[in-house]
């Protein structure tokens, strides 16, 4: 047998039908969906009259839109409310189970996957979401899709495919205190670039994912499409099937013991080669933030804003005086010294359980800068809320001056009420800072859930070991 | 979908890098329970001087007079001329939604993010790559020429410019059968639906667990 890649593994586990010039139908195990990108493929097997093939391949769950605040007052926005309860009447329609906005499971779609175990290795996983890449770091091959396939994934359970490239990303070293799976993970986009995995399939390995909880690991897959990489994978080890082991939707009795013998090959082998390696030393790495208008823009945070005039490619340097012209920053600016007017710790990048206690210990005992207009904390799921409240995080995030929010999307891309102003400056957890991102004229650095409360807390960027 | 072969086609040249989804169609006009009517939003921010809602009466909203949408020139172009990565960011096929319904039938640009440029086809918008000198240097002659317009062939993939000179370009084989036929994915997948139930059936045995629920 020849040496195969992770991706190559479970690639191969899923092809139906392959097509002359190489395009493949590969079957898809599971199939997340949530309102904003599944009414038009609804609509569409409506119309033509079709059904689900597989229903119980799906899960819902409105996230999105969802509001956050907690007075329970229901969406406000007309148009946001249709896309609502337009996905729980088509659910309701064919018998999809639905996590609905009242139910206490509820929550990002990324986040909830996993956390029922309905996302297991060996999978194929999609959604109408590019961040379905978080799902790989349980060695699935997860990937997001437009509603067209979204549609034809309902209609057939397959997809049309073509198979990506291989490429690995090697991460080694020893971590400095302080350096999170989201500073790797920014360090990785600012190395290779945000089209620098387009085509290819990452695979995350070495030391330094192997010592990452699932947790850390969803986090550093849920940015691979921040590379360009529709898809992000870790291989599967003891951590993974610890984390999944009396999940809900994970397997139990005999299929439990079946299915860990079949995961424990879901890995690279020895052998196998890559179409392209990345190998990166993190030992000197520090905290990361983002300074412009792309994940890739990025620098350590004892770092200074870059300056355009060093930069000898045009496009390139047109593009970062755009960047910094939008970003209201002028290079030479030491990171730690941008001040911020609102912080959000959320999104499926991080805000799970791990992340809430690691912004909650920076922040314990200490108050919000009168400076900061709002501090957010959005936990991913009504799951993680529950289990943060019985830890006491809530607390310690409420006494300081943070709002305690439900779960959602929220601020991440302000598709509901939590958006920032023109001009307005955050320190924020999600995954992208593209212009208006987080509302029109909003200006967003990407960092870790500690570096965030840390700025919480003077106001301004710092190191952890300032405050 | 409709299918495309010939069109003879303005070029409207957008010259900017990495240019985002949320960017093409900002996330407000998401909410849509629809596939059309997003033409009026596409590149909404760069478009408009004022902040853009939907249901908003975008007739009378204030143009951005330095946005390359809005030149005169420009207008009814059916070719959008871009630079690298482009479509990156979210997955939302209301990107290429909001093209089509602007009239955008074909993209040329030197590289896209792989969502992007799938969903393309699955909407009849041919995005066609071409090497970044060839870009470069349409870049120059559109913005040098008012009204400088090609015509793509894809049956026989070419490009002609205003002067004749004919440029090639590459598309796989089964995304441009589908395309010159109009063909519907769903209905070229389920002819083979007794394989995907042979497939099935197979699975069982190997991973029960996946079936179970
Ligand atoms: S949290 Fe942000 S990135 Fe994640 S699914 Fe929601 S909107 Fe997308």
């Amino acid at each position: 047998m020849v040496a195969q890649t992770l991706y190559d593994k479970v690639w191969q586990q899923h092809v139906v039908h392959r097509y002359e010039d190489g395009t493949t139908l590969i079957y898809i195990d599971r199939h997340l969906v949530h309102e904003v990108t599944s009414p038009q493929a609804f609509e569409g097997l409506h119309l033509a009259n079709r059904k689900p093939w597989r229903v119980d391949t799906m899960l819902a769950v409105p996230d999105h839109n969802v509001p956050t605040t907690t007075d329970g007052a229901g969406i406000d926005d007309p148009v946001s409310r249709l896309q609502v309860t337009t996905l729980d009447q088509n659910c309701h329609h064919f018998g999809i189970t639905e996590f609905d906005m009242s139910d206490p499971r509820q929550g990002i779609v990324h986040v909830i996957g996993p956390e029922h175990g309905a996302t297991l290795p060996g999978m194929t996983i999609v959604c109408g979401d590019s961040h379905t890449s978080t799902h790989g770091a349980f060695g699935a091959l997860a990937f997001g899709i437009g509603t067209s396939e979204v549609e034809h994934v309902m209609a057939t359970q397959c997809l049309m495919q073509r198979k990506s490239k291989n490429m690995r990303v090697w991460l080694h070293g020893d971590k400095r205190p302080g350096v999170t799976a989201k500073d790797l993970v920014l360090a990785v986009i600012g190395e290779i670039g945000t089209a620098g995995g387009t085509g290819y399939a990452i695979e995350f390995g070495g030391p330094v994912i192997q010592e990452l909880s699932m947790e850390g690991r969803m986090t550093v897959c849920n940015m691979a499409i921040e590379a360009g990489a529709r898809a992000g994978m870790i291989g599967v080890d003891q951590t993974t099937v610890d984390y999944l082991k009396g999940r809900p939707y994970a397997p139990s009795g005999e299929n439990w013991d079946m299915a860990v013998e079949f995961w424990s090959d879901l890995k690279t082998d020895k052998d196998a080669v890559f179409d392209h390696e990345v190998t990166l030393d993190v030992s000197t790495l520090q905290p990361q933030v983002t300074w412009g208008t792309s994940p890739e823009m990025v620098v350590d945070i004892t770092d200074t804003v870059p300056n355009p005039d060093d930069v000898t490619d045009s496009v390139k340097r047109e593009g970062m005086v755009r960047a910094l012209e939008y970003m209201g920053l002028t290079g030479g600016t030491p990171m730690n010294q941008v001040e911020l007017d609102l912080v959000f710790i959320g999104s499926c990048t991080n805000s799970r359980l791990e992340d809430l206690r690691e912004a909650a210990e920076v922040v314990k005992g200490k108050k919000v800068a009168d400076s900061i207009k709002q501090a957010l904390v959005v936990p991913g799921s009504g799951l993680v809320k529950r289990a943060a409240e019985s830890e006491g995080l809530h607390q310690v995030f409420i006494d300081a001056g943070f709002e305690w929010r439900n779960p959602g999307c929220s601020m991440c891309l302000a598709m509901n009420a939590d958006r920032l102003e023109p001009g307005e400056r955050c320190a924020s957890t999600s995954n992208r800072n593209f212009e208006g991102r987080q509302g029109q004229g909003g200006r967003t650095h990407l960092v870790s859930p500690a570096i965030a409360a840390a700025a919480a807390i003077a106001g301004h960027f710092t190191e952890l070991t300032e405050i | 979908m409709r299918a495309f072969t010939v069109l003879s086609g303005l070029v409207l040249p957008l010259d900017r890098s990495n240019v985002d989804t949320d960017a093409i169609i900002p996330k407000q006009f998401l909410k849509s329970v629809k596939r059309t009517g997003f033409g009026p939003n596409l590149f909404d921010e760069w478009r408009y001087l004022d902040h853009g809602e939907p249901g908003m009466d975008n007739g009378n909203r204030p143009a951005n007079p330095d946005f390359v949408l809005n030149f005169p020139r420009y207008r009814n172009a059916e070719v959008l001329l871009a630079r690298e990565n482009f479509g990156c960011g979210s997955s939302r096929e209301h990107a290429p939604w909001a093209l089509l319904d602007y009239g955008i039938r074909c993209v040329i640009a030197p590289s896209y993010a792989d969502i992007f440029f799938n969903n393309c086809f699955k909407n009849g918008i041919l995005p066609i790559t071409l090497n970044d000198d060839v870009i470069q240097s349409l870049f120059e002659q559109v913005e040098a020429q008012p009204g400088y317009s090609v015509v793509v062939d894809l049956p026989n993939q070419t490009i002609t410019d205003p002067h004749g000179e004919i440029l090639a370009f590459e598309v796989e084989t089964f995304r441009k059968h589908c395309l010159v036929n109009g063909l519907d994915d769903i209905g070229l997948t389920l002819q083979h639906s007794n394989l995907v139930k042979e497939y099935e059936e197979k699975r069982k045995l190997e991973t029960p667990w996946l079936f179970n629920r």
